[in-house]
């Protein structure tokens, strides 16, 4: 048994705290020497940042990669999944293959997305190809669903612009940034209700990427049915799932805090519409997931030292497809229920062992893959390394395999 | 097994006789109607014609199906002489318990009712019906004020009744060695029956639930049995697909198999008759809502499994409660149906109705049956139909004093004896401490494990009850359950420690627990 680990964290969760006692590891000052650092973003920013002069050494480990936020923040997301698509298009990629509506077929998984007001021209171009659709509006720099609303008119975006026109002159900050998206009108609804999936992933290396899918992600239930109906469009328990708006609501319970095991989700699709659509969902939703991870993997600072469990928000249209909403950098830790905190305990000890394999001390110089006894209800997504090799191998053999047709599962 | 052939004449007749007032029969008559018109030759063939007409068109299979589903549930044959109560229950003292259990739970109904000064039923004044109707989809936001009801029994309650039924003619000389809560003298299977019963789930045969735990896409059972599954589905022959389910289903094919099995089709004819049921729902606000209303709120609602399909249940429930068909069932079991009479009409026979219409009063988790059901069917009309057949087959069964082998009595007793003799230093240890295995697993077995076990466990071991036509299944589950907890049981010294070890079931699988307690030696 090696040495007992020195932990830090800026986060007073239980499900955190208990798992370092449990392992038997000592709490230590952020400032002092830790082995492992449980850090909110912006801690992680400064101890990154150029100016801290900070060096971690080669058994320090810390919960998030220096610019998580190509991938976290809303717009930028959107911004390198745009280009990631570009850049492959003019690879000549087989994935970025187009139907013949000009539509990606593998790499549609965001909903069209602008930047306002940056792009405010080319969305009122979109708008009119197709003018009673529904957007929804989000502020970039927040999150809990603070600031959303639907719009289905361009009068509500002037007058939204109108609105927020303050200091006309200066350039818009992140704070007064939003996006605007297509609003998925057309949800899958179980017993009536809209829901969005929650899923957890787990990086351990943007290059090569190598990364983990947690088998135990949930359902977000509203607790209204859902119409999509205009005249209910400013009704946020019909239309957004986040548990912080969904709470406020007469008709939340707190015994299961509308949250339904991805398990459960899975039991049920198969049971209505069968095995082959069920598969062929979450085959298509753990390549997303690759997806959006490759695109980001040129751009994040890859860091030996960092890991990151990202919250991924899905929603399922009710033809099956799902739809990547956004990435979350520190998904939320607080529990909602005692399932909840049982299932994030778990999620909290299942990574730390792959990082720090049980019974060795921290070492950044690992090859970032853990050993399967070590996944816990992980699974290993994609490893690019093992990735390649396979690729080298069926080269070999003859059969250039084309990516689009080779689930990230055939790498498990 | 020969049958004698008035016992032959007596099945046919009762087979004929149900046929005809099957939908099926209207079904043949246009089937023929339609090959006959094709004819083109003489009169003579008509007949041959006709008949192999059918037979090409599947509806022989039909009637072959038709004739497989109801052939178990033919009453015996009785004497002409014997009475009618005779009929229902054979054995006196259990058709006694019965009425009194009934007439107790009549007679708490109804001072419910004079308590809260509530009607047993009211007409919707005409705002109410119309706000129901918009709302009928999501009846769950909008429930009426249920604070004062409580449910009328529960399982508890039930146990109590069941475990009082007693045998007049011996009572200080059991006639066997039983440690357990069940006075009753029925036969029951043995262990050896059993395992012959349930041969097919036998170690060495492959099962849905034990061989398809891994999700591997390669996994080469998991595509066989759904290569098989789609090709007895696509035969049409439910006995090749009762067959099949024996060793369970693949989760995206039970649907099609049960309604193979219970010979469920959607029609014009079910729809009407569904909405007609609805329709009786908006016009007629009954106590029993109430009751329904509660116990959803109380159970489904509040559970991680089922809370999505709160609304579905009530779609489900509410109109099942007014169906006549149910009636019929129930009044042909040991049950019998309470009466209640229009205002100021009291045992006046020509103003008596049934009530509720269905004749079941609902005990608590009762809507547990409906819930699993969700996860194969996402259409209301559809699990309407589904739930109402396995009511009518299987789960009346469980809420009423009967000596019928599918009956709670007959299972608790199997229960109890199993135990005894598979676990008798554990069945011994219980009882030194006072803890009574059948009080931790009574509920279980009255609502079928459903809420207990994780939905898909639940699935599949329903899955062997409609495969082998029997709730024993349900009595094995119960012992295996506590031979699984042996060592934690054995150390416990009281009731709430034991009760402790056996609350949560959520991580259980069912059929390899089964399997070790069927065939294990
Ligand atoms: N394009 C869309 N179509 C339909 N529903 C959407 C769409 N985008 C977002 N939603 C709904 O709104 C909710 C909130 O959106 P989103 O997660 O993007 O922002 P947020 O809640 O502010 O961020 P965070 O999850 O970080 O708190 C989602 O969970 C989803 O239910
Ligand atoms: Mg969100």
């Amino acid at each position: 048994m090696s040495t007992r680990l020195k932990y830090t964290t800026d986060l007073d969760k239980s499900v955190l705290i208990n798992n370092f006692e449990k392992r038997g590891w000592i709490p230590v000052g952020p400032d002092e020497d830790w082995n492992f650092y449980w850090a909110t973003v912006q801690t992680v920013r400064s101890i990154f940042s150029v100016e801290s002069g900070y060096r971690l050494s080669d058994d320090q480990v810390i919960n998030h990669f220096p610019n998580h936020y190509e991938l976290t923040r809303k717009d930028l997301m959107v911004k390198n999944i745009k280009r990631y698509r570009r850049d492959l298009e003019k690879e000549n990629s087989p994935v970025s293959e187009k139907d013949e509506m000009g539509r990606y077929i593998h790499l549609d998984f965001i909903p069209t997305t602008y930047m306002l007001p940056a792009d405010y021209n080319l969305f009122v171009e979109e708008f009119r190809k197709n003018p009673s659709s529904t957007w929804i509006m989000k502020p970039c720099g927040k999150a809990r669903g603070i600031g959303i609303f639907l719009i289905n008119k361009l009068s509500q975006i002037k007058k939204w612009s109108r609105d927020n026109k303050t200091s006309s002159f200066s350039a818009p900050s992140a704070k007064d940034t939003y996006v605007i998206s297509r609003y998925i009108d057309n949800p899958l609804l179980i017993g009536g209700k809209k829901f969005d999936l929650r899923m957890y992933v787990l990086v351990t290396s943007f290059r090569p990427l190598k990364c983990y899918m947690y088998k135990l992600g949930f359902s977000r239930f509203c607790t209204v049915k859902y119409t999509a109906s205009t005249n209910e469009l400013d009704n946020m328990f019909v239309h957004l799932t986040n548990v912080s708006i969904q709470k406020q609501g007469d008709e939340y319970n707190a015994v299961h805090g509308g949250k339904w095991s991805v398990e459960n989700l899975r039991v049920f699709l198969e049971g209505t519409r069968g095995k082959e659509v069920t598969d062929k969902l979450f085959d298509d939703m753990h390549w997303q997931i690759v997806h959006s991870l490759k695109a980001v993997s040129g751009v994040i600072a890859n860091d030996r030292h960092c890991f990151e469990v990202y919250g991924y928000d899905v929603i399922i249209d009710d033809n099956l497809k799902p739809w990547l909403i956004e990435v979350n950098a520190s998904p939320s830790l607080t529990s909602t229920t005692s399932s909840d905190r049982i299932m994030k305990y778990k999620l909290i000890s299942d990574s730390i062992n792959i990082v720090i394999p049980p019974g060795e001390g921290p070492d950044v110089r690992w090859n970032k893959i853990a050993s399967r006894d070590n996944y816990g209800n992980y699974e290993l997504l994609y490893d690019e390394e093992l990735a390649a090799q396979e690729a080298v191998a069926q080269d070999a053999k003859g059969k250039v395999g084309r990516l689009s047709n080779k689930k990230p599962s055939t790498w498990k | 097994m020969s049958l004698s052939d008035e016992n032959m004449k007596h099945i046919v007749n009762s087979l004929s006789e149900e046929v005809l007032t099957d939908k099926l029969n209207f079904e043949f008559l246009k089937a023929a109607e339609n090959e006959a018109s094709r004819l083109e030759s003489g009169l003579a063939d008509l007949k041959d014609y006709v008949i192999s007409g059918l037979k090409q068109s599947g509806h022989e299979q039909k009637l072959a199906n038709f004739v497989l589903r109801r052939l178990p549930h033919i009453k015996q044959l009785h004497h002409h002489l014997t009475p009618e109560e005779h009929k229902k229950e054979p054995i006196t003292y259990i058709r006694k318990s019965q009425l009194a259990w009934e007439k107790r739970i009549w007679k708490s109904l109804n001072s419910m009712c004079t308590e809260l000064s509530l009607p047993l039923a009211r007409k919707r004044p005409d705002k109410d019906f119309k706000d129901m109707n918009r709302k009928w989809s999501e009846l769950g936001s909008d429930e009426p004020n249920l604070s004062q009801i409580r449910p009328v029994y529960a399982p508890k309650d039930f146990l109590e009744v069941v475990s009082g039924v007693k045998n007049p003619n011996c009572n200080d000389f059991p006639l066997y060695n039983n440690w357990g809560l069940i006075q009753a003298t029925l036969k029951v299977k043995s262990l050896h029956e059993l395992r012959l019963q349930y041969s097919h789930m036998s170690i060495n045969q492959a099962q849905s639930g034990v061989d398809d735990l891994t999700r591997t896409p390669t996994d080469i059972f998991q595509g066989e049995r759904n290569k098989l599954a789609k090709k007895v589905i696509k035969s049409c022959m439910a006995g090749a697909v009762q067959e099949f389910l024996k060793k369970g289903s693949p989760t995206g094919c039970r649907n099609q198999i049960w309604n193979s099995i219970l010979g469920i089709e959607i029609g014009d004819e079910e729809k009407l008759y569904y909405d007609q049921l609805k329709n009786s729902v908006l016009v007629h606000d009954l106590l029993v809502d109430n009751l329904i209303y509660k116990d959803i709120k109380l159970t489904a609602t509040n559970d991680d499994q089922y809370f999505v399909f709160e609304d579905y249940l009530y779609q489900v429930l509410l109109p099942f409660f007014r169906d006549l068909v149910i009636l019929e069932t129930i009044k042909k079991s040991t049950a019998t149906p309470a009466k209640s009479y229009i205002r100021g009409k009291l045992g006046n026979e020509e103003y008596a109705v049934f009530y509720p219409p269905n004749g079941v009063i609902p005990f608590h988790g009762f809507s547990m049956y409906v819930a699993p059901l969700c996860y194969c069917y996402d259409d209301p009309i559809m699990l309407y139909y589904v739930f109402r057949a396995f009511y009518a087959r299987f789960f009346h069964h469980l809420h009423c004093v009967s000596s019928h082998q599918q009956g709670i009595l007959s299972l608790s007793l199997l229960f109890e004896r199993l135990l005894q003799q598979i676990e008798p230093q554990l069945f011994y240890h219980l009882c030194s401490i006072g803890v009574q295995p059948l009080k931790i697993s009574f509920k279980w077995i009255i609502r079928a494990f459903s809420g207990y076990l994780c939905s898909e466990q639940v699935l599949l071991l329903w899955d062997r009850i409609l495969a082998y036509d029997s709730l024993e299944i349900l009595a094995v589950l119960a012992v295996a359950i506590f031979s699984f907890r042996k060592t934690n049981l054995l150390q416990i010294q009281s009731f709430q420690a034991a009760e402790a070890v056996m609350n949560d079931l959520t991580g259980l699988k069912v059929i390899p627990l089964l399997q070790l307690t069927l065939f294990s030696e």
